[in-house]
């Protein structure tokens, strides 16, 4: 029972498509083929010369155990953002959604901190958790606590996933209330009628009906989690302390920009651009399977 | 807020060209902002309204990576500017591209503007000549670490300000009684590794990477985990356990701790002067950096943080000429003493040392004369005249993280040291490799 629409000759499909086509081909193709070609080279900074290496960036770069290091940061990294913030924002709207009064307080409010840029945001987050001036670390102090996200490993990570999280809920706020608003009201006021009480209904209906809107959030939250992060990292921790937060995205960061080597930058951007494509085949072969549209 | 950059660049440009008619623009690209960036702009304007040939244009481009990024890239994009501050890190990076710059004495000489070498300090100059004594870029501001002391804080803890800190056996024992007299933070730093590891090497006479330092090739190798630079980090891992060194971070965020009058001791660059002077209201001085007791030919001499104008390739002969005038002026010894006395950096030239001697400059601001001193009191050996390495911005990265680990305690400082050697190793191999 599937709807088709059918065009008479190709002119109009072609010249309808043509814009789209066009900008993904300057601006994702050509780029991307540009990063597999010198993914091949050993450039010098100023593009004076340059020596064809064939796989010789790739050997080198899972060579280093840094790098594979690397891999694991990342996937700790995405897996808590993606969760701390589609979760909360998860609680936050189901709290929005049951409000009668100022729910529109509510919502403008949350909706705010997705206007701030993520260096921005990392400069806030960084200002207030401060070993020495930071607001929130002195009051830690006060409760007997010694933060230092200088040295401590596990402090740092949480302070990136803690600053990359908090505008993102936002974004996944909005999201998952228009979702929870689109659920028909019978549906939830029958099982009520039922005898089901608020966890109950959440879990069986709620939840699954939603699940369209999880899963694409799901899908773009991860992406977040690998590209968009940079600007956080770089403001709070640098990738430090010894490497604990330097996620993929960083490195090539680090490595091309920072260290000038632009031959081994461009290899990893080309094995980020394979995790990323696998992951999200992956998740539309399998998760989308659970997807109730 | 981009709209209105903008704007004020369109309106810039737009007098630019009502004026310019005759004139050569000449564009320099650099790293400062706040005071260093007024001062820096007082010096072009000075220059424009000398002549009516030339006009220079200064151009803000971040920070000091920052700017070398935006140069490298507008030198691919063929759109590089007459003139890029570099800072000393980025040297060998610059060296190596033979075709993207020209060297300065080349430019002076074809300019046919008169122009000494040897007018420049020794130290700072043998930091950007090739070893033939052809000065490659001209240096511009540089600065070298000292010890900064607050006074008050020695008083509050019953230990007596003037008390000798010129070793770090010293400084142990102050250490020992301002952590006994309650002091939350005796001794903080700035910029670790460029005080802690390439300024000890070097003022300890011992090598922080082969081939005198890298100044005789591209297949230098990391040195500085010598018994000499080990014992130090460990000496410091082991004050940083006991609360005795406060770690704030890896650039100079010691500085607000110290200028706050938190910290006792603070190891900085001598460039930071200006601003503990401003904000401290406390006593403080300025001494020399310590050295080991009892490590043979210590205290040799510091070496020079900092940056250099380096002179890019691809423009016309007539700019050229221009640039050649404007470095000219710049390294003019009104020019030279006014930038020592307003910044802390070292007096670069001979000349405006002399100049702000007899200007009763050191009589005035005690301890502004002890960074020239800890570099000119000994001529330099191979392993004192610098450091001339590939990639050096990341391998500090890296030098940075293994500090980081001794002073939580997850290393000591042998196995950091080894390891930062190794890992830095591998982004030497790989600059030689793109570079040789």
């Amino acid at each position: 029972m599937e709807k088709r629409v059918t065009f008479k000759g190709w002119m109009l499909p072609l010249c309808l498509l043509a814009p789209q086509v066009i900008i993904t081909a300057v601006f994702f193709f050509y780029p991307a083929g540009q990063a597999v070609w010198q993914s091949m080279f050993i450039p010098d900074p100023f593009g004076l010369k340059s020596q064809f290496v064939g796989f010789g960036n790739f050997e080198f770069l899972l060579s280093d155990r840094y790098y594979r290091a690397a891999f694991a940061t990342t996937a700790i990294f995405s897996g808590l953002v993606t969760v701390v913030s589609m979760g909360l924002a998860l609680y936050l709207a189901v709290l929005a959604d049951r409000l009668i009064k100022g729910s529109g307080v509510y919502r403008t409010l949350l909706i705010w901190p997705y206007a701030v840029a993520p260096a921005v945001a990392g400069v806030l987050w960084l200002f207030m958790f401060n070993t020495r001036v930071g607001v929130v670390a002195w009051y830690l102090g006060l409760l007997g606590y010694d933060w230092n996200h200088v040295l401590n490993e596990a402090e740092a990570m949480g302070l990136v996933v803690a600053a990359s999280s908090w505008g993102r809920v936002s974004y996944n706020f909005l999201f998952f209330l228009a979702g929870l608003q689109a659920i028909p009201k019978s549906v939830i006021e029958a099982a009520a009628i039922d005898g089901a009480r608020f966890w109950t209904r959440f879990r069986t209906i709620v939840f699954p009906l939603l699940s369209p809107t999880t899963f694409f959030l799901l899908v773009v939250n991860i992406v977040y989690a690998f590209f968009e992060t940079f600007g956080v990292i770089h403001t709070i921790t640098s990738g430090g302390p010894q490497q604990a937060t330097t996620i993929l995205v960083y490195k090539v960061f680090a490595d091309g920009f920072v260290g000038q080597d632009l031959g081994s930058s461009a290899a990893q951007s080309v094995i980020l651009l394979i995790v990323v494509g696998a992951m999200t085949i992956i998740q539309f072969k399998f998760v989308e399977r659970r997807v109730h549209y | 807020m981009k709209i209105k950059t903008l704007g004020l660049a369109l309106a810039s440009s737009l007098v630019l060209t009502g004026t310019a008619y005759a004139q050569t623009e000449i564009q320099w690209w650099h790293a400062f902002t706040g005071r260093l960036g007024d001062l820096l702009a007082e010096q072009i304007d000075q220059f424009n309204a000398s002549q009516s040939d030339y006009v220079v244009v200064g151009s803000h481009k971040g920070n000091y990576s920052e700017t070398l990024n935006a140069g490298i890239a507008a030198f691919r994009a063929g759109e590089q500017p007459h003139i890029m501050m570099v800072f000393e890190v980025g040297t060998a990076t610059m060296m190596a591209a033979k075709g993207a710059v020209v060297p300065v004495y080349k430019v002076m000489a074809d300019a046919g503007v008169p122009f000494d070498a040897d007018a420049y300090m020794g130290a700072v100059k043998g930091y950007y000549t090739t070893p033939e004594g052809d000065m490659l870029s001209l240096p511009y501001n540089s600065s070298t670490p000292v010890l900064y002391v607050n006074r008050d804080a020695f008083s509050a803890a019953g230990l007596d300000p003037d008390m000798d800190l010129s070793t770090w056996q010293n400084v142990g024992k102050a250490l020992d009684g301002l952590k006994a007299g309650g002091s939350t933070c005796p001794l903080t730093t700035a910029w670790q590794s460029w005080v802690h590891l390439e300024n000890m090497s070097t003022w300890h006479d011992v090598p922080f990477a082969t081939k005198e330092n890298g100044f005789g090739g591209l297949d230098t190798e990391l040195a500085f985990n010598g018994p000499v630079q080990v014992k130090h980090i460990q000496q410091m891992g082991d004050w940083a356990r006991d609360g005795k060194f406060i770690y704030a971070g890896r650039r100079n965020e010691g500085g607000a701790n110290f200028r706050a009058g938190e910290c006792a001791l603070f190891t900085e660059s001598s460039a930071g002067y200006a601003g503990v002077k401003k904000e401290a209201k406390f006593a403080f001085e300025i001494r020399t950096l310590p050295y080991w007791d009892g490590v043979d030919g210590a205290p040799q001499n510091t070496i020079i943080g900092g940056s250099s104008l380096w002179v890019m390739a691809g423009k016309t002969a007539d700019e050229y000429k221009g640039v050649g005038q404007f470095l000219a002026f710049l390294s003019t010894s009104d020019i030279q003493a006014k930038w020592h006395q307003n910044t802390g950096y070292l007096p670069i030239t001979n000349a405006a040392a002399d100049q702000t001697k007899a200007e009763g400059f050191y009589e005035k601001n005690p301890g502004t004369d002890i960074a020239g001193m800890q570099m000119t009191s000994k001529a330099p050996t191979a392993n004192s005249k610098g450091l001339r390495l590939g990639s050096f911005d990341q391998i500090r990265g890296i030098i940075d993280e293994e500090l980081e680990a001794v002073w939580s305690g997850d290393k000591t400082a042998q196995e950091a040291m080894d390891s930062a050697v190794e890992r830095g190793n591998v982004l030497l191999r790989r600059f030689e490799q793109a570079n040789g």
